[in-house]
């Protein structure tokens, strides 16, 4: 008994100290984003700063509609991937679920063999490049994002094992088609995969950063993640393209707008973090990959 | 009929994002002119991989990227299979949700994300580390290559040790507790049922862990390396990797050939991979094979 409450102790320990590390760093951003300049500039990033402000969050809301256009971009590019993602995934794996669908066999090896060779990001490039995607809002939808064969694969398997066939045979008899089968059967019953599976494409589309670095040139196509990356080079390429005079670039509270900005692209993750995390957690036990 | 027109979409996606690139790894053998484009450039053979194995940069980035995914393996199952069997044992229920969930919460972050909170950590003149307890002796963290491995080596296990550790929770959860009872009366404690009972059991999950993580050896996390180090490049020889270097020779005036042939190499090495993976999963433990 007392060899069990000091291990408990023990492990309590441990794992309090491991969960204030995955947390406090997060935790910075945030205290540094509301640190006044110019204790930023004299004392760094500082858990306990000397004083308070709120001249980035200020200077965001004032005179960057850079970061709104942005906000936006992320939040149009992450509902419309979504919802096309998951719509032409499920599309394609009902039918691999239906027994005795005539070619399943090498449908499945031509999603299959997609997870094991790649032409590589050159080819991948040049052709995103080609079909005219870039600086549109497409860059961020299609390119390597939409769908993958994990997905399709995992949608399918759910789809095989937890709609009984007898329910297809009778909507068979009752005169559905399939189009109306999969809309008023598969896709309701599937909900719990589908959520788990949308939910893990939006949290990629709203973290990917890639798409923006690799098709996008103009400054005001940026997504949030691709300015936080342009930012990293140069804070004044983006902060200042909005036509502002020298002058105005002069008064930019550079090192804690930073955090400010990387602070607002999280803070949605945050605030729905308890609320997704048992998805994210049932998505990764059943074996969904993220990126 | 219908049910081949419903995967057309998703089939359509497939062709085009991974079909049509796996064609073009002809731009591999080829020294590319914008003008003529992939297929119109001419053939010149091997010249892109005889230019690359003559380089120094291959070993390097080959190096890296096989030593980081090494360590990255050890350490994240390592820590992983520890947190999770430390979850597990605690008894409060509400503190054993924190603590699952804390530990996942850095995985829904973006790398760019990350990358501003560890600049907040190392920034030369702003960081906290060196306005902190390095005060006297300030570290040029962005040039000095020293700590890197380290860095990298922590950063990645923050965030992604959450995901390993999930699985081997779900893993841990489908142990038979009679096993732990009957441990219990033949007088093992605590630590003899770790031993004995615990790890065994995870066994399973172990192997395809590390198995589908051989498959991946030759690719890497293109954002951390790229992004957590701000592309420095006095840090190339501990942060290059093979996605780095395939994406920096992209960028550069007349790099493309030399990218592409970078590229198919690792797809090809990583296909053979995941052959060979997949072909030592059968045999050690057949239902745990992906094909």
């Amino acid at each position: 008994m007392i060899e069990n409450r000091a291990q408990q102790w023990t492990f309590h320990l441990i794992l309090a100290l491991v969960s204030l590390a995955m947390v406090l760093p997060l935790a910075l951003l945030l205290i540094s984003s509301i640190t006044d300049e110019n204790t930023l500039v004299s004392d760094g990033y500082s858990y306990f700063p000397a004083k308070l402000s709120l001249g980035a969050y200020e200077y965001i809301t004032s005179n960057s509609s850079t970061i709104f256009k942005a906000y936006g971009i992320t939040v149009v590019a992450t509902l419309i991937g979504t919802f096309l993602g998951l719509l032409v995934t499920a599309l394609i794996s009902y039918p691999l679920s239906v027994k005795g669908l005539p070619g399943k066999g090498p449908i499945t090896f031509f999603i299959f063999f997609t997870m094991l060779f790649n032409g590589g990001l050159v080819p991948s490039y040049m052709m995103w490049t080609g079909l005219g995607v870039v600086n549109t809002i497409w860059a961020y939808i299609f390119p390597f994002l939409l769908t993958n064969a994990f997905n399709i694969i995992l949608i399918r398997s759910y789809f095989a094992s937890n709609i009984p066939e007898e329910l297809y045979e009778s909507a068979k008899i009752d005169g559905a088609g399939y189009f109306r089968i999969f809309f008023s059967l598969a896709l309701p019953l599937g909900k719990p995969i589908l959520v788990t599976i949308g939910l893990f494409s939006c949290l990629n589309y709203w973290n990917d950063w890639q798409n923006g670095l690799y098709f996008i040139t103009d400054p005001s196509m940026l997504s949030i993640q691709a300015v936080l990356n342009k930012m990293n080079q140069n804070i004044q390429a983006v902060l200042s393209y909005t036509s502002m005079s020298s002058s105005a670039t002069a008064q930019i509270p550079q090192v804690s707008i930073r955090m400010a900005i990387a602070f607002v692209a999280i803070l949605p993750i945050l605030i729905l973090y308890p609320f997704l995390q048992k998805y994210f957690a049932d998505g990764i036990m059943q074996g969904a990959v993220k990126g | 009929m219908p049910l081949y027109l419903m995967m057309l979409p998703c089939a359509a996606y497939l062709i085009l994002n991974n079909y049509v690139p796996m064609a073009g790894i002809v731009a591999a053998f080829k020294s590319y002119k914008a003008t003529e484009g992939i297929f119109g450039s001419p053939w010149v053979g091997f010249d892109n991989f005889n230019y690359l194995f003559k380089s120094n940069d291959i070993n390097i980035i080959i190096r890296n990227t096989l030593l980081y995914n090494v360590a990255f393996i050890v350490i994240n199952n390592v820590v992983g299979i520890a947190l999770a069997i430390m979850i597990t044992e605690i008894k409060h229920k509400a503190l054993r949700k924190w603590y699952q969930s804390s530990v996942l919460l850095p995985f829904t972050m973006s790398m760019v994300v990350i990358s501003y909170v560890v600049f907040a950590f190392l920034s030369q003149q702003n960081g906290m580390l060196n306005n902190g307890i390095l005060k006297s002796h300030p570290v040029a963290w962005y040039s000095d290559p020293t700590w890197w491995p380290l860095i990298l080596i922590i950063v990645n296990c923050w965030k992604y040790v959450g995901y390993g550790t999930l699985i081997y929770i779900a893993g841990l959860s489908v142990i038979d507790r009679s096993l732990y009872e009957a441990g219990a009366i033949d007088g093992a404690g605590k630590w003899k049922q770790i031993v004995h009972i615990t790890l065994p059991s995870l066994v399973p999950s172990m192997i395809t862990l590390f198995l589908l993580s051989i498959g991946r050896i030759c690719y890497s996390d293109f954002g951390l390396f790229y992004l957590v180090p701000q592309n420095s490049g006095t840090l190339f020889n501990v942060t290059a990797t093979i996605d780095t270097y395939v994406y920096g020779a992209l960028m550069s005036a007349g790099g493309i050939g030399r990218s592409a042939a970078t590229g198919l190499l690792q797809a090809v090495v990583g296909f053979v991979l995941v052959l060979v993976a997949n072909a030592l999963v059968r045999r050690l433990s057949s239902k745990d094979a992906m094909f």
